[in-house]
């Protein structure tokens, strides 16, 4: 029987190497991987760019949704550094022994309601329009986040039923599986209109997909963001925790709409 | 939260979503069956230039990330594209977030799945059983009917068993656009995946088995009449 060539066998042994570890498993510098939540997209990409060019460090940051994020820490995920869309989930990482502490708030976020510049809905502060296009069936597609495990869907779902609309608009809702996909949807001209973060709005890759009126905060509970260090935080990650917390940072998350801890809308 | 411990088995399954995954698993499989028998049966006995090209358009499904085939299929089903905005001038409603949008990429997906077999069961045809029906003076249709499909059989219930498997395991594809709408496109794998992120453990366990079971016999219901098929010839 013929044996693989040892030459040959050595050669696949040494790519097969350079393989696994041109994924990143090889030593390098000090690059932290960060979970952060969808809402935080734009915002947060700013924050770490200016980070970056003042400490020359790098980080890695990965957003999706606040609940997955908790569920993947949960079970070891290597995230060192997570900033939530609900405090609710970090405390529960902390109580789960995850966290060096119970966090910082960081940021309360804001929502708005969003039509597509195609749709036939005018966005309102009052949701006049969306009442009328609901009473004239002009809305067969309305995009959220998912309320059972998004914080930005449940403030949606708040809102709406604060309005007394929820029953007229539940058999209209697609719901996106983070508040970024509600957006997704939002803006794709497959529905006519949604209900998302209002930092999101505010990135020009979505304000120029339609129009938009900001929802009064009185109409859902607040959304409390709030971010914490896992035990295994390097150097990087502490330094990146304290400088969201920094003014230029705070300007930052001000511009995206994001309401700062000890400041007023 | 506090009434975990009373919740029966059966109520924390999603049973909308579940039939939603076995409608769409069977729609799928019914509009499969008669185009990947023609289809297959081409493939298997032409031989034409740019058959390499055909093969590899239909294969394309299998090696494609679901994120592309969702990409793809949000541009082409889209309120923006021309596909889209004639589907709702004549339907009032979009294609995106919708069964039959679901549906329709469900078809795509599982092209291959259904072909390939297909394809392989009449590949195995020998060429004198084919040459002596024609010469008795069958059909096209006859032969396909009386001689070929009893010959091929075995590559047809394969290829629709994976195709209804593959189905109910999607995930990908229905994530990106379906938008979770209870009845019409959040299927059961969907179900699963919000449950979890919703920390409901209870629930995500139940339908997990659930689905496993459901999987299983199926499966083992196929792989039995198959190999009883086989031993009658």
């Amino acid at each position: 029987m013929d044996i693989l060539p040892r030459r040959r066998l050595l050669a696949g042994t040494g790519a097969l190497a350079s393989l696994m570890s041109a994924g990143g498993w090889a030593v390098e510098p000090d690059v932290p991987p960060i979970a952060a939540a969808a809402d935080l997209k734009f915002a947060l990409d700013d924050v770490a760019k200016r980070f970056q060019s003042e400490t020359g460090r790098d980080l890695k940051i990965t957003f999706g949704s606040s609940g997955n994020f908790t569920s993947q820490l949960q079970q070891g995920a290597p995230f060192q550094m997570f900033l939530s869309a609900d405090e609710g989930l970090v405390f529960r990482l902390a109580d789960a022994g995850k966290a060096i502490d119970r966090g910082t708030l960081y940021a309360e976020g804001r929502i708005v309601l969003f039509a597509p510049r195609a749709s036939t809905l005018r966005p309102d502060p009052e949701f006049s329009g969306l009442r009328a296009a609901l009473a004239a069936g002009q809305i067969q597609r309305f995009a959220i986040a998912n309320p059972e495990h998004a914080p930005y869907g449940r403030a949606a779902e708040q809102a709406l039923k604060s309005q007394g609309l929820w029953e007229a608009i539940q058999p209209k809702l697609v719901l996106g599986e983070n508040v970024s996909q509600a957006a997704q949807f939002a803006t794709s001209g497959s529905a006519q209109g949604g209900i998302f973060a209002y930092s999101l709005a505010l990135s020009p890759e979505v304000g120029k997909l339609g129009i938009f009126a900001l929802v009064p905060s009185e109409w859902h509970a607040a959304l409390r963001q709030r971010m914490v260090l896992l035990k295994n935080a390097g150097d990087t990650a502490r330094a990146f925790y304290a400088y969201v917390q920094t003014a230029p940072a705070r300007t930052i998350f001000r511009k995206y709409g994001f309401v700062l801890p000890g400041e007023t809308s | 939260m506090g009434s975990c411990c009373l919740a029966r088995p059966r109520d924390l399954v999603d049973w909308a979503a579940l039939t939603l995954s076995v409608r769409l698993g069977i729609l799928t499989v019914v509009i499969l069956l008669p185009v990947s028998v023609l289809l297959g049966r081409w493939l298997a006995f032409h031989r034409f230039r740019g058959r390499a090209a055909v093969e590899a358009m239909l294969a394309v499904p299998l090696v494609l990330p679901p994120t592309v085939i969702g990409y793809y299929l949000l541009v082409s089903f889209g309120g923006n594209s021309p596909l889209g905005q004639a589907w709702q001038a004549a339907f009032n409603h979009s294609l995106v977030f919708s069964f039959e949008g679901l549906l329709m990429a469900s078809v795509l997906v599982n092209l291959p799945f259904a072909v390939q077999p297909i394809q392989r069961g009449f590949e195995a045809i020998p060429p004198d059983v084919r040459e002596a029906a024609a010469v008795c003076g069958a059909s096209s249709w006859t032969s396909l009917r009386a001689i070929e499909l009893p010959l091929a059989w075995p590559g047809v219930v394969t290829g629709l068993v994976l195709v209804f498997a593959h189905t109910m395991g999607e995930f990908g594809v229905v994530l990106m656009v379906g938008g979770s709408i209870p009845g019409e496109t959040r299927t059961i794998a969907i179900a699963i995946y919000d449950k979890v992120q919703a920390f409901d453990t209870s629930a995500a366990g139940i339908m997990a088995v659930t689905l496993l079971a459901l999987s299983l016999a199926t499966l083992g219901a196929v792989y039995a009449l198959s190999n009883r098929i086989n031993h009658h010839d």
